[in-house]
């Protein structure tokens, strides 16, 4: 293979839990949606709109059959975060005279906690589970937070910062048991580990298309039939998706959902393995060339395409501007306009100075063996580059506790 | 986010990094920031008998901005005196590395590290000047 030269303008992509890149065999099954085919799916009347319905009912066959559900159950959307509203608001109106207690979790996704937050100004109890320090809920306190009035439980399959993964299955039994119903924002889920609704007593599962190397602005939610999930629909009209969400259904966006979840049920196995080996040649590498490193979030119940490691003793924003030809993210405060690192890590009980020094890194389909040596070649050379620079460095490595020192905090 | 040119130059070849010892009587510094808060800079001036500051070194834990604000001001500071060098302030330091509004709390935190450089320089001059006192 050639050696790739990467610049600041043509950065290696590690940012896979950001977005994926569309994968060309997507691409290549959505070009006739826009032009030949370009029907719309719900006129009855002629060809066009034949061959665009049947477009749409595989891919929804395609989206179906990756989680173990039946084409029936899968409503498509406009992406998670539509997905996650119609789930968390859906039920809770539908439901909410009998059951008005929700129970989620503080890592969740903003657009299930500001859900959440909308509810609780309509008058719901919202339960904010904290998590562990590996990331990971605890299934006693979630067990003990359920009441006769629990009506819902939102808890992520995969956390987008630090890839944990819940455990779905147990927490799928106490819904059950409770009857409350179980809604899981699987995002960053499907397409990278096995999912099955039945299995996992999954009731609500949102799906977004652009983070299974599908379209952008294209989502789906599974809403179970049976038992039978009722929801209030967020957008009224002309009653297609089973009046759960009116709208024209964009083919060549579904089409492009579809053949996405078609090749990750094809290749998810073999891919994860690559990743898992990746992964842990990344971390093994990192932890090599570079002492006093930490890893955010447990490491086993973790996706492979994911590391969120603090690099102590130099913050995160600073780094990245070091390693420009490498396309990451930062959990530090500087790269949003808030100044505050990101809550996921403060929620792990990760010190805000050891927040600030933490970069995700995300691998996924398009990555080589190769990028994985170029990022731990220029990550180790930036760190060990900018410790040289930091006077924390020096002072642990005098053997000051940095904690002993009187900061004056702005 | 586009930064200028002056401050990926001090980011990539920041001046003057280093430590002087801390205890010497002519040698002041200021550690500002704190790490929770992502930014910490350690800055010391070596001062002479006439009041110049002859030497600056830095160390920084922060951003880009943070590193490039602190890079430069050892560089302003060097040959003037303590009292010219206290009236550098973060606005000029922002306009020389046209600091985006997010980073301006950079350049005042550079300007906060030359005071309590300069204050601490001052205090121990003015400890050792009453030692000398007393022996007298
Ligand atoms: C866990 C999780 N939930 C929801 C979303 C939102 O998805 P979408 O961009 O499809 O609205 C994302 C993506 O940012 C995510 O990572």
């Amino acid at each position: 293979m050639t050696a790739k030269t990467w610049t600041q303008n043509n950065p290696l992509y590690l940012d896979y839990q950001a977005t994926t890149p569309t994968d060309p065999r997507v691409v290549e099954a959505m070009n006739p949606y826009w032009t030949e085919k370009f029907g719309n799916p719900h006129s009855r009347n002629h060809h066009y709109g034949w061959e665009a319905e049947d477009a749409v009912e595989i891919a929804r066959g395609h989206v179906a059959d990756l989680i173990g559900a039946s084409t029936k159950e899968i409503i498509f959307t406009s992406g998670a975060t539509e997905s996650n509203n119609l789930a968390i608001k859906g039920v809770a109106k539908f439901y909410g005279d009998k059951r008005n207690h929700i129970i989620t979790c503080v890592t969740e996704h903003k657009c299930v906690l500001e859900s959440c937050r909308a509810l609780q100004q309509d008058g719901f109890d919202v339960t904010y589970l904290h998590v562990q320090e590996n990331g990971l809920i605890d299934l006693d306190v979630l067990k003990a937070a359920m009441t006769d009035k629990t009506v819902l439980v939102s808890i992520m399959a995969v956390n987008n910062e630090i890839g944990v993964i819940q455990p779905l299955k147990e927490i799928g039994q106490l819904c059950r048991a409770n009857k409350t119903f179980f809604h899981t924002d699987a995002a960053q889920a499907v397409g990278k580990i096995p999912l099955d609704v039945d299995d996992m007593n999954i009731d609500l599962l949102s799906i977004s298309g652009h983070k299974v190397y599908g379209p952008m602005g294209i989502g789906a939610l599974y809403v179970r039939r049976k038992p039978r999930v009722r929801l209030v629909p967020l957008i009224h009209g002309g009653g297609q998706e089973r009046a759960m969400r009116s709208g024209t259904l964009p083919t060549p966006l579904v089409v492009g959902l579809g053949k996405a979840c078609e090749l990750a049920s094809k290749e998810m196995a073999a891919e994860a393995e690559r990743l898992h080996g990746f992964q842990n040649r990344l971390f093994e590498g990192l932890k090599e060339r570079i002492p006093e490193i930490f890893l955010n979030g447990d490491l086993v119940h973790r996706i492979p395409g994911n590391l969120n490691i603090s690099f102590a003793y130099v913050e995160g924003e600073g780094l990245m501007m070091g390693i420009k030809d490498l396309a990451v993210s930062s959990g530090s405060a500087c790269t949003s306009a808030s100044l505050e690192p990101s809550y996921v890590l403060r929620a792990l009980g990760v010190e805000e100075e050891l927040a600030h020094t933490s970069l995700r890194l995300g691998l996924g389909r398009f990555t080589t063996e190769e990028d994985i040596d170029y990022a731990i070649e220029r990550i180790a050379k930036e760190v060990n580059r900018l410790r040289e620079l930091s006077p924390l460095w020096d002072m642990a490595q005098a053997g000051i506790d940095i904690k002993s020192i009187k900061w004056a905090e702005h | 986010m586009a930064y200028s040119k002056e401050l990926i130059d001090h980011y990539e070849n920041p001046r003057n990094v280093g430590s002087m010892e801390d205890g010497a009587s002519d040698i002041g510094t200021g550690l500002v920031g704190a790490p929770a808060c992502g930014d910490v800079m350690k800055l010391q001036i070596k001062v002479s008998a006439d009041g110049i500051i002859e030497d600056a070194k830095f160390k920084t834990f922060g951003c880009g901005s943070a590193i490039a604000s602190s890079s430069l001001v050892t560089e302003w500071v060097k040959g003037k005196t303590i009292d010219e060098a206290a009236t550098i302030k973060n606005t000029d330091i922002a306009e020389e590395l046209a600091l985006p509004p997010v980073k301006i709390h950079c350049s005042v935190l550079a300007e906060d590290a030359i005071k309590a450089a300069i204050q601490d320089y001052k205090s121990k001059a003015a400890t050792a000047n009453k030692g000398q006192d007393a022996a007298e």
